[in-house]
């Protein structure tokens, strides 16, 4: 998540420009200093992950779960919970009124975006760092340490492009009346492709043989995915934000 | 604006289909796997190709809605989308009769055309319902060309994706597509494709020539509301008596 | 799956392009309604215009 440390150029007028990159610093710090304080999205998520776990032991009546199964049950299980991070990335923002501060002050637009997008980034591994260990205890049988590099490598990539849209989906719902229910109906299908590659790619790390990985092909399609998404949510961001 | 182009465009639509359709029962050879039901193919796979690119158009038009500012991208590329939208319902139910006389099956995961379809449906089948829970016409707009162009970029992604997935658990069956189709099927399903396209595009010209009058009626209404407002004030003042009430503000129709 | 014989295999093609036709036909009778509208409107317009010029 880069962002540039250089002063806005002089077209942009009298007005003092605070550097992007310390903006995004800025907003991002304020996230997750709100977060470690008040304890809302990552503990949910945890908590829904975990349910979620029992809730499919119970649903496909299993005690050890392989291969396909076990990555699809992971990867889903991911996925919903990112739904509960994204609902709340702006509500703060919309119900205390700190979007129309963000907006008047005198910062590059672009480092709202990467900065809500960094934040959920943050979340997503919190989550994962408590969910992975979980479900290779619950689900996996315990041998979750031979898969765990690769996964973890997966889970970053598509952590990046869950962040990108995340934002950009959070951005979008929360202008509407019925947030809760279109934010979810959005986010889900636009994840698709990240599921895809995600499963198809842990599949074979959580097989009982251990089959070959081939995960180059996966962890492109995800890069592809988040920097498409990453470009185009800053692209469009400012259009999200304006009155 | 739109009315002159819809007469040349519904003539050749008409003229190219009816091409297509002699074409497809009468000229086409008949497959020698499939029989007969390959016919359904030069009826499914246009209609995919063709919504495929509405989305992509519409994500296009959405781009410029936001870039110039003009509301009649924005109408342009909402159009586009609720046709392609109807083009993928159909997508899915064709494909649907297909599989099951082709397998058995009302649905088959292993046809990526259809599984494609089905998530990219799912997505656009919130465009409505998200434009119409923002009330303000600007945000809805702004807000419905940002998803608009999130679509496009994802109906690609999507489809690479469900490509990917599929490629090396089950051999593609709908292999008419490239590969080794016979010459006259091949032109065929050109004609096919186009004769699609030009249904699409006349659709879509002829509903925004209908949007577009309505929007004039509208304003030509509003005006004329406003004069009839100005004028009853008028007309008080003149007999030296305050108004009695505010002028009313009409409801939009 | 053998090829379906020629009659149970045009019930289906058959099912396809009436699907399709159903399709566009609905939409062009929505679009009438839309017209049909319209016209009401203009001739509302027209009226009000008339009757201004009395």
């Amino acid at each position: 998540m880069t962002a540039s440390g250089q002063p806005q150029t002089a077209a942009r007028g009298a007005r003092r420009q605070v550097g992007a990159a310390r903006a995004g610093l800025a907003i991002l710090r304020k996230d997750l200093r709100a977060e470690l304080r008040a304890r809302e999205a990552v503990p949910a998520m945890a908590l829904f992950s975990v349910t979620a776990f029992v809730l499919f032991h119970f649903g496909l009546d299993r005690a050890r779960l392989e291969g396909d199964v076990a990555a699809g049950v992971l990867w889903v299980t991911i996925l919903l919970a990112t739904v509960l991070a994204v609902n709340r990335l702006f509500v703060a923002e919309r119900e205390q009124g700190g979007m129309e501060a963000m907006l008047l002050a005198p910062i590059d637009r672009t480092a709202i975006v990467l900065a809500k997008a960094a934040a959920l980034f943050v979340f997503l591994a919190a989550l994962e760092v408590l969910a992975v260990p979980a479900f290779g205890l619950l689900l996996l049988g315990g041998d979750l340490i031979g898969a765990l590099p690769e996964l973890a490598a997966l889970l970053a990539v598509a952590d990046l492009g869950l962040a990108a849209v995340g934002a950009l989906v959070g951005a979008l719902a929360a202008e509407t009346r019925a947030r809760e229910v279109i934010g979810p109906l959005i986010l889900l299908p636009l994840v698709v492709p990240l599921a895809i590659a995600g499963v198809n790619a842990t599949e074979p790390l959580f097989a009982p043989a251990g089959g070959p990985a081939e995960l180059g092909r996966w962890l492109g399609l995800m890069g592809l995915y988040a920097s498409v998404f990453m470009l185009m949510s800053v692209a469009v961001f400012d259009f999200l934000l304006e009155d | 604006m739109y009315a002159r182009a819809l007469k040349p465009l519904a003539l050749a639509t008409a003229a190219v289909s009816a091409l297509a359709f002699t074409m497809i029962f009468f000229w086409a050879p008949l497959d020698a796997d499939q029989g007969f039901i390959q016919k359904i193919f030069y009826l499914h796979v246009p209609m995919a190709i063709v919504a495929l690119l509405g989305f992509l158009a519409a994500g296009v038009m959405a781009a410029l809605h936001l870039r110039t500012r003009d509301r009649r991208w924005d109408i342009r590329s909402y159009v586009a989308v609720h046709l392609s939208i109807i083009l993928a319902v159909g997508v899915l139910v064709t494909g649907s009769i297909w599989a099951k006389a082709s397998w058995g099956h009302w649905w088959v995961w292993s046809e990526p055309v259809l599984v494609s379809f089905l998530i990219t449906f799912l997505l656009y089948a919130v465009y409505q319902p998200l434009r119409f829970s923002i009330d303000d016409p600007g945000r809805q707009a702004r807000y419905a060309s940002v998803f608009a162009i999130a679509g496009a970029a994802f109906t690609v992604l999507n489809f690479v994706a469900v490509r990917m997935a599929e490629a090396y658990t089950h051999p593609r069956v709908f292999s008419q597509t490239g590969g080794n189709m016979p010459p006259r099927m091949f032109v065929t399903f050109l004609v096919s494709l186009a004769a699609m396209a030009l249904v699409f595009a006349t659709l879509w010209t002829l509903e925004l020539a209908s949007k577009s009058a309505s929007e004039r009626v509208r304003r030509a209404r509003r005006r004329r509301e406003r004069e009839a407002d100005r004028a009853e004030l008028a007309s008080t003042a003149r007999a030296g008596q305050p108004p009695a009430t505010a002028p009313t503000v009409s409801a939009s129709s | 799956m053998p090829a379906l014989p020629l009659d149970a295999a045009g019930k289906y093609v058959a099912a396809a392009y009436v699907v399709f036709l159903a399709l566009v036909l609905v939409y062009v009778a929505i679009i009438a309604r839309k017209v049909g509208r319209l016209e009401r409107d203009l001739s509302e317009l027209e009226q009000t215009d008339a009757e201004r010029e009395r």
